[in-house]
């Protein structure tokens, strides 16, 4: 299977020993719709090879007061291509004098993407938001099979708002990966007119919290 | 500058016996070692860096400090392969003009940053091979330190150390800075005086620890009266 040369010169740079160039990635990110609205929770973890760049790394781009994007895979591309997707929602509002739905944005972001395809890009993204169409539950990065257990345990459709904070606590994947500790698990509630912010949490304290009943 | 690749995986023994034709192909980029850190206080930022140059096992100066000036209230460290270094910050300061030119006025710190982002993006298939750090002061005159990766993801920081001892250096700092893993200690706000104290005390830690850190110490303090540097020695060897 031949690669395209973008994918493979960096990897034949970083090998035999070459020079190592890492760059920086993000783990775990979840969201899920219930019926007061939408909620994002992300951690703040960003590796770049086996060092730990940083703790507290913002994966929730706030693309307008009532569009979120999260951002898990490379850093770098999250970063810019959902910046680029604000900019691009922007221009659509200014231009068609009407807010951009949220299946329009995914679909803008989608096809960026595509142009780049095969080339080594790698993102996990989901936008959220909320217009007059439905939306899912959806959870990416390398924890995020652990978050969904413990959504799937504690999901009810119709469960009050505070049953919110209990039921997405990314404590729980944090813990079960290798390096658990002081990683910050930030939370955004959607509503009808738009996103609040509704904690930043370190993890190490949240397992307090939520350790009766747990072992 | 063509690296040899006559060594495997460091910690991988290296095989002296004929083992038929090996292609050595040309890389583009080489390590040419280094460390930046940067701390941001309420009202200053400091910028540090070694001034060793070296690659492999040779050193190419010791007299090559990787701050570079920007403007009057911010500053950026360099590290990785000199050669990127280099292009960049010309790359930059052209930019800075362009925005002055076009503007009328200095970019802010936030700015510049954001900036560099896109521009080290563009090259998200080449890569500059360069860790930056950016340290000034913000709009508001607080201080402000930017970290960046190669390709240019960004954040804001209150402390960061890049380059060869990064992993040596930001376990420090968590806990002298961020006052990490400690229990029962009294936050106290940073002072300038003691950060570049501190700055100093960890350079010297680093320099004996890593290869390719020593020589010397450039520090640029960067305050509302403008930037002053000083120069401490390191380890030699």
């Amino acid at each position: 299977m031949s690669l395209y040369p973008q994918v493979w010169f960096l990897r034949t740079c970083n090998r035999d020993g070459g020079v190592s160039i890492d760059l920086n990635h993000g783990t775990t990110t979840l969201a899920f719709k219930f019926k007061y609205g939408v909620i994002v929770a992300v951690d703040s973890r960003a590796s770049a090879g086996r060092y730990l760049a940083s703790n507290d790394v913002n994966k929730v781009i706030e693309i307008n007061p009532y569009l979120l994007g999260t951002m898990s895979g490379s850093a770098a591309d999250g970063q810019y291509w959902e910046r680029l997707l604000a900019k691009e929602c922007r221009l659509y509002r200014l231009r068609s004098n009407h807010r951009i739905s949220v299946a329009a944005a995914s679909k803008l972001l989608c096809n960026m993407m595509l142009g780049y395809r095969g080339m080594g890009l790698f993102m996990g993204s989901m936008i959220c938001g909320w217009d007059k169409e439905a939306g899912r539950m959806f959870s990416t990065g390398c924890g995020s099979s652990y978050a969904y257990g413990v959504v799937d345990s504690g999901y009810r459709k119709d469960m009050a708002v505070e049953g919110r904070s209990t039921v997405s606590p990314l404590w729980f994947p944090s813990s079960r990966q290798q390096h658990p500790s002081h990683i910050v698990s930030v939370m955004y509630h959607m509503q009808q007119d738009g996103w609040i912010k509704v904690c930043k949490d370190d993890v190490s304290e949240l397992i307090h919290r939520y350790r009766k009943g747990m072992f | 500058m063509l690296s040899s690749n006559t060594f495997v995986d460091p910690g991988k023994m290296k095989d002296y016996h004929y083992t038929g034709p090996v292609e050595h192909r040309f890389s583009p980029y080489s390590f040419n070692g280094g460390t930046v850190l940067a701390v941001a206080g309420e009202d200053f930022a400091i910028v540090a860096s070694d001034t060793r140059l070296s690659e492999g096992y040779s050193i190419h100066s010791r007299d090559s400090p990787k701050c570079y000036k920007l403007t009057d209230t911010t500053v950026i460290g360099c590290s990785g392969f000199h050669g990127d270094c280099l292009t960049l910050t010309k790359i930059i300061d052209a930019r800075l003009k362009m925005y002055k030119h076009s503007n009328n006025k200095t970019m802010t710190s936030g700015a510049i940053a954001a900036m560099l982002s896109t521009i080290l993006y563009g090259r998200r298939f080449f890569p500059y091979y360069v860790y930056n750090i950016i340290g000034g002061l913000d709009e508001h005159g607080k201080g402000a330190v930017y970290s960046f990766d190669p390709v240019g993801s960004y954040q804001r920081d209150t402390y960061k150390a890049g380059g060869s001892a990064s992993a040596m250096l930001q376990p420090l700092l968590d806990n002298q800075i961020g006052f990490k893993n400690m229990e029962g200690v009294q936050h106290v706000p940073l002072t300038k005086d003691k950060a570049v104290q501190l700055v100093k005390d960890v350079f010297i830690s680093a320099a004996e620890r890593d290869v390719y850190t020593g020589d010397a110490l450039r520090v640029c303090i960067v305050t509302k009266e403008g930037i002053s540097e000083q120069t401490v020695p390191l380890r030699k060897d």
